[in-house]
């Protein structure tokens, strides 16, 4: 299966209705739907929570694009509404946190595989390798704070075990920046940008939101540790975009993702509920897309359709990642970044970063604290320790 | 020793803004007559109706797994269950085996805060007395994994029941947890938890006997007996806690 993205017009905007109900849909059921269905739920809530939030900040610096473009944004407001709503009310914070990483490793190895740039790869592995770090993190903070085994959320496609450790993943700035792509980059590459800045986005905002709700101190701790790598991603992923590019070139690349990511879901999605949901929502990014197209047409003169010169013939693989994980963390565990580049010698850091580092860490470490010692059994660790009783 | 329980000035009360509220209780009574607002069509019903609508049209948390293995359906606790539900009764086990491995977690957070507590020289609650129940919350999840397992079931399984105990449980670990809550305001908590697993364990010992599990029962009936403990300690750690407090 190919995706042109002119081969349909879709669902025009003025016909992307809903009523409340429709908005608040009967949830997946935590127990019985695949993880994967979880995975793609909170990974299309960050795609449309990042379309919206690139349109707000549009509408404030572009008087002719207002109506148009607050147009598109009440639909993706609503579509984000649905998508959010099916998240059953039996996860816990801490389980949909689980989640959270289990959607950054799983899809981030998707696409560093697919990427076609070297360079860009690179960087997905990068931050891939510390995401499942927190995964290990939280884990060991499910299990020893609330008696509960992660892996009834992972359901066994996403392993338990450390990345690079969350400790030294804190960097200064100058060593979260990347270099960009460029104007004539794959189109897959300027979508894998949007997209999985909009993954670490809504990570980000999650654990800012509810770091403050939990009550035990290494919770809170470890919450604000991560976050704090969350938004050091956001930094990394989101200066992979092009800033030369307009406003409205990045607006035209993030519907394209849009309609590539529920392209992918549609395809793999195994509950039929959802699965129309992936459908309409395709047809409905589809009309935005070409909303945007027409406008891009008309306010800059060129023509949409020399940024996508050829369909999309890979699209994000829902599924594990496990060998691919297990590869990446042999062979790049021991990177540190200086600069936009990745240094093999892990004593060569920047004096800001390590400085940065030495501050934060300075009155304790959460994430270790959280795990020390930790090692994942199924059933928690608790099963492990009771044979003995 | 310094009290967990002093006077002070909470702003919550309608008696420390009494001019504010006086103005409220106009606005309420006067605002809402307007027409506009439309705050005078229907009743509370309407929200019930709601309710009511979602609850006919809903789905269930989740199932109770299949056995893992084919061994698992065939094993002699399974067949013994024929002809009755038996999900009924994995799915309470699962619940029990839940509910016991984050109760050792409660006690251990529980633990830490009497420490903390004995360290200030604020309450002097037996960490003797805590520690032993803690173990034996853990030998029941250890019992339930293998009562669990000889039935063929999956004991790393979340069932439904087990889900349902761990969204309930989420209050009582936010109290526990909470490094300002006070000695009694979590013995209070846990004297919820421990009058709850002893209905519960009552509970599984019927529904034992009642599946022709009466091995089990048995087993079951020594846990009952612990957990009867539990409440008697938790109750009465609770109450000297409180009259210390009150003086």
């Amino acid at each position: 299966m190919t995706l042109n993205l002119f081969d349909s017009k879709g669902t025009p905007v003025a016909k992307q209705r809903f009523s409340w109900r429709e908005l608040t849909p009967k949830p997946i059921s935590k127990l019985d739907d695949d993880a994967f269905t979880r995975v793609r739920v909170i990974l299309m809530n960050g795609v449309e929570s990042d379309a919206v939030r690139l349109q707000y900040a549009m509408q404030r610096f572009n008087r002719e694009l207002r109506l148009p473009i607050a147009e598109i944004m009440r639909a993706e407001h609503h579509q984000q509404t649905m998508i959010n709503w099916l998240l059953s009310p039996d996860h816990s914070p801490l389980e949909i946190t689980i989640g959270y990483e289990q959607v950054a490793i799983e899809v981030t190895s998707s696409v560093a595989q697919n990427e076609p740039d070297p360079y860009l790869a690179q960087v997905y592995r990068f931050g891939l390798l510390e995401d499942f770090d927190h995964l290990y993190r939280y884990a060991a903070l499910m299990d020893r704070l609330e008696g509960k085994d992660a892996n009834n959320i992972l359901q066994g496609y996403t392993d338990i075990i450390p990345g690079r450790p969350t400790s030294i993943q804190h960097r200064h700035p100058e060593d979260d920046l990347r270099d960009p792509y460029g104007p004539d980059s794959d189109p897959l590459s300027k979508i894998h940008a949007a997209l999985i800045t909009a993954a670490e986005y809504q990570t980000h905002e999650y654990y800012m939101h509810y770091g403050p709700w939990f009550a035990d101190p290494v919770a809170r701790q470890l919450y604000a540790e991560i976050a704090s790598v969350e938004a050091q991603h956001v930094t990394q992923y989101s200066s992979l975009i092009n800033p030369d590019d307009d406003g409205l070139t990045q607006l035209l690349m993030h519907e394209a993702m849009e309609v590539y990511t529920y392209w992918s879901c549609m395809e793999q999605e195994d509950n039929p509920r959802i699965k129309a949901i992936w459908e309409r929502f395709f047809d409905y990014e589809l009309g935005h897309f070409h909303t945007v197209a027409e406008l891009y047409k008309k306010t800059l003169r060129k023509d949409p359709q020399a940024l996508f010169p050829k369909a999309f013939d890979r699209r994000i693989e829902f599924k594990s990642h496990r060998d691919f994980v297990a590869q990446v963390l042999q062979e790049e565990v021991h990177l540190r970044a200086r600069g936009p580049r990745f240094i093999e010698d892990k004593d060569a850091e920047g004096e800001r970063t390590i400085e940065y580092r030495e501050t934060l860490n300075a009155d304790g470490i959460p994430s270790d604290a959280a795990s020390a010692g930790y090692q994942w059994y199924p059933g928690t660790e608790l099963a492990r320790k009771v044979v003995n009783l | 020793m310094a009290k967990s329980t002093q006077m002070g000035m909470n702003r919550t009360g309608a008696q420390m803004a009494p001019e504010n509220v006086k103005q409220m209780q106009q606005d309420a009574s006067q605002l809402m007559q307007l027409q506009d607002t439309q705050v005078q069509v229907g009743s509370e019903f309407d929200a019930i109706e709601m309710r009511l609508k979602e609850i006919a049209e809903t789905d269930r948390v989740g199932s109770v797994p299949l056995p893992g293995t084919v061994k698992g359906a065939v094993k002699a606790g399974m067949q013994k269950m024929m002809g009755r539900n038996a999900e009924v009764f994995i799915d309470k086990l699962g619940e029990r085996l839940a509910y016991e491995r984050t109760g050792v977690r409660l006690y251990e957070a529980l633990i830490v805060k009497c420490r903390g507590a004995a360290q200030e020289g604020r309450f002097n609650v037996s960490i003797d007395q805590l520690l032993h129940i803690h173990d034996e919350e853990a030998r029941h999840f250890k019992l339930l994994t293998e009562a669990m397992t000889k039935l063929g079931a999956d004991p790393t399984a979340m069932t439904p029941c087990a889900d349902v105990v761990g969204v309930q449980s989420i209050g009582i670990l936010q109290v526990l947890t909470d490094p300002r809550t006070s000695i009694p305001q979590c013995l209070n908590a846990m004297l919820t938890v421990e009058l709850a697993d002893n209905a519960a364990w009552e509970l599984l010992i019927q529904l034992a006997q009642d599946m022709g599990q009466d091995d089990l029962a048995e087993q079951f009936e020594g846990a009952l007996a612990a957990e009867e403990e539990h409440l008697a300690i938790v109750k009465q750690m609770l109450q000297d806690a409180v009259q210390a407090e009150a003086g």
